[in-house]
């Protein structure tokens, strides 16, 4: 049985549609229960806490880990699980967002699962629908289940996030991991750096509680984590930095830069990575790398997540 | 030319006991206007009960503010094309609610504006559907392409008042300059949408606020960029300018020097410029989706200076109505544009309340000056103009509710909000065409 302990509330809201909406009590609570998932092993529960319930996965733009790892998340907790990709539906026969999710709400899932190419949308289809929804991913805006996953492989591999220097590397004006992570490691204490041509760094960066580099010897310097981020190809051929081999040279993580960073510094990325672009395989691959543990959390970060939103509606139902 | 207003009131009426304000007139205070088949026959503070004679019709306005009916530059309506956003009769309605007894429409229709027969629809369909008067400005270019000048001169003599290509700027410089060489021959005035697309791809200010929530942004420098080159071009070519909307305070400084040397230059800015900033958008409203983006409060700030101290000439709503098909979008996919006409003046006034823009500069900039840049005969209160005026309580409180607009598209970016002042009765060739229901 589940202690009463265990299914207390832990947020306050219907949807986690953004980490810059939830406080740090409610973070450290996602992340302690993910970490009972983790020691559990993080598979098949004995107790599938969401039997009965539906999972919808709505990808309105094309994405493999983090749609899997969602749906493994949602069938180790007992839900049904289904995968909707829009892409290749109704949206390509002219139906608008809303209209889908008001079509799928009617089929009265329980969670909607939701990522979508335009910043914003997300919350837009919340706010039509009557389950709760977590934010997969929107636009440019933030995709909190990556930071709260993050998050967790810091936490566990460090002991705790507070006073960390982390370094956020490459796209961030066009990542929704970056705006997602900063706002999550600025809400527990760490020390945030940006590193990135200035080109690749949206307006007003500074005043998002970060410190800007424009160089990574002096971005990574006494660096407790080193998050690279991906940088989409069709960015590297002119539009913002001239080439490839350019950004490589100057951006990209080799062993030589990520000696500026401290010995033990964590290697993280999100994926998927451009190898030799904007990470050296022998980095991603090496000791300090802990890119493959960020894809175990991420199961576990959203099993905790499907739990904490479950226990609102079922809490309401007794 | 415009549509004539063919429902003209044969009757002789006064209104009298009036606050009038009308500057270019030199009138500011009590008084009373005397009006006959549609024209002004008298006005001022010697139109008085005994001056009419017995037999006149008269209202007594208590006390209530008379202005004369605003002009406003720069209104889409869906007509021809997507009638279901706006006709031309349901904007002249909510026209008519807000004090706006002259419409000039874009030529963003679909067909487009561009030529002589599509401007003599536009002035037959207002004549037989619109409360009130209604002016075209043609297009630039052929179908709003940008590529090839349209047919400048017989637009003019359909009864085009400007031309302009509406929400798309003419990026080709030599292409505009050839346009405004063109049409001073025939003395048109030549309106651009001041923006260089090239550094406008994005759907809000560039801005703090644009990189939280993750959305593209638009310089300020993509207008004021575009509004030297084209003020170089107007020194060059000598042709009457007008920029249609300016949205920041760097533009300001453009706009005194272009002033300052004696170049036929004007411009204008929407109310939503004046009223609202980039922090109206909150958590994505697509209300606030405009084109130019709102700015930052300080742009706003020196904005509503700008108006005061006589560098804008004119305040448009920049009405521009849009379904929810092409609203309820996310921010980035969904269209520009909010309506404006009927909320106007109720904005404008709350600039006259709280940020010390006198009356009679609103008067100005919405109705006299536009007169003059577009060289209509309405806009004043002389005796021999046309009796088109409106009746103003200024202190009036009043909340804009969707289900009370008249316009066909509901999208307004006041909506809730309560405004200080508004319009009581709207009237049109000496007919009323708007009366509010106490």
């Amino acid at each position: 049985m589940t202690s009463p302990s265990r299914r207390s509330p832990l947020l306050k809201g219907q949807h986690l549609l953004a980490v810059d909406d939830i406080s740090p009590l409610e973070i450290n609570a996602l992340l302690d229960l993910a970490e009972t998932y983790v020691s559990e092993g993080n598979g098949p529960q004995r107790n599938p806490i969401l039997q009965g319930q539906t999972q919808v996965n709505l990808f309105f733009e094309a994405s493999t880990r983090t749609q899997s790892s969602f749906e493994i998340a949602g069938k180790r907790l007992g839900a049904d699980v289904m995968n909707m990709a829009m892409s290749s539906s109704a949206i390509s026969k002219g139906e608008t967002v809303l209209d889908t999710a008001m079509t799928i709400n009617a089929m009265r899932p329980n969670f909607l699962v939701v990522r979508h190419q335009s910043s914003g949308a997300v919350e837009l289809l919340a706010q039509k629908v009557s389950c709760s929804v977590i934010n997969a991913g929107d636009g440019q805006h933030e995709h909190p289940t990556q930071a709260l996953l993050d998050a967790l492989t810091i936490r566990r591999r460090k002991g705790s996030i507070e006073g960390l220097t982390v370094a956020i590397c490459g796209d961030v004006l066009h990542s929704r991991v970056a705006r997602s992570n900063i706002h999550m490691l600025n809400k527990l204490g760490a020390r945030v750096r940006v590193v990135a041509p200035s080109t690749l760094l949206p307006t007003g960066i500074a005043n998002f509680g970060v410190e800007v580099h424009r160089n990574m010897r002096d971005g990574l310097e006494g660096a407790d984590v080193v998050m690279m981020l991906r940088l989409q190809l069709e960015r590297m051929s002119g539009a913002f930095v001239p080439s490839q081999r350019e950004y490589y040279r100057f951006y990209g993580l080799n062993e030589e830069k990520l000696r500026y960073a401290k010995p033990d510094a964590l290697v993280m990325h999100p994926g998927p990575m451009n190898r030799g672009i904007e990470i050296d395989s022998n980095v991603a691959d090496g000791a300090q790398s802990v890119i493959r543990e960020q894809v175990e959390m991420g199961v576990a970060v959203r099993m905790a997540v499907l739990d904490a939103l479950s226990r609102n509606w079922l809490g309401a139902k007794s | 030319m415009m549509s004539p207003a063919v429902k003209q009131s044969a009757q002789r009426k006064a209104y009298l006991n009036a606050n009038i304000i009308a500057p270019a007139q030199g009138l500011n205070g009590r008084g009373g206007i005397l009006i006959e088949d549609g024209w002004i026959l008298a006005v001022g503070p010697k139109v008085t009960k005994e001056s009419i004679g017995a037999g006149t019709a008269s209202f007594d306005c208590a006390g209530a503010t008379l202005i004369p009916g605003l002009i406003d530059m720069r209104v889409f309506t869906g007509e021809p094309g997507t009638e279901y956003r706006e006709t031309l009769a349901t904007a002249s309605e909510a026209a008519a609610a807000g004090g706006v007894t002259t419409m000039i429409v874009m030529p963003n229709t679909q067909p487009v504006i561009d030529d002589a027969a599509i401007v003599d629809f536009i002035l037959r369909r207002a004549r037989d559907t619109a409360l009130v008067r209604v002016a075209p400005m043609a297009a630039i270019t052929k179908g709003l392409a940008g590529e090839l000048m349209s047919e400048i001169g017989g637009l003019k003599e359909a009864g085009a008042v400007a031309v302009t290509d509406g929400t798309h700027a003419v990026a080709n410089a030599n292409l505009f300059r050839r346009a405004l060489t063109y049409a001073k021959d025939f003395d048109m005035l030549v309106v651009q949408h001041v923006e260089e697309p090239s550094l406008s791809k994005g759907v809000m200010n560039l801005s703090e606020s644009a990189s939280r929530l993750g959305l593209a942004g638009n310089p300020s420098m993509s207008e004021v960029i575009m509004l030297e080159r084209d003020i170089r071009l107007v020194e060059m070519t000598g042709a009457r300018y007008h920029a249609s909307q300016i949205s920041c305070a760097a533009s300001l400084e453009v706009i005194r020097g272009a002033k300052a040397k004696g170049l036929p230059v004007t411009c204008g800015v929407s109310i939503h410029h004046l009223t609202l900033n980039e922090n109206d958008i909150g958590a994505y409203r697509t209300f606030f989706k405009l084109s130019p983006p709102l700015r930052t409060e300080d742009d706003r700030r020196a904005l509503v200076a700008g108006v005061a101290d006589g560098t804008i000439d004119v305040i448009v709503s920049s009405h521009d109505p849009q379904s929810a098909d092409t609203k309820r979008l996310p921010f980035a996919e969904a269209a520009f544009g909010a309506i404006g006409l009927e909320t106007m003046l109720s904005a404008a006034l709350g600039l006259y309340h709280n940020e010390n823009i006198p009356l009679g500069r609103l008067v100005e900039v919405l109705s006299s000056k536009p007169a003059e840049i577009l060289g209509l005969e309405t806009g004043r209160l002389a005796p021999g103009a046309p009796a088109d005026f409106a009746l103003v309580d200024l202190n009036m409180n009043w909340t804009v509710e969707e289900t009370q607009l008249c316009s066909r598209s509901k999208n307004s970016p006041q909506e809730d909000r309560t405004l200080e002042g508004r319009v009581i009765e709207t009237v049109v060739a000496g007919r009323t065409v708007y009366a509010y229901a106490r």
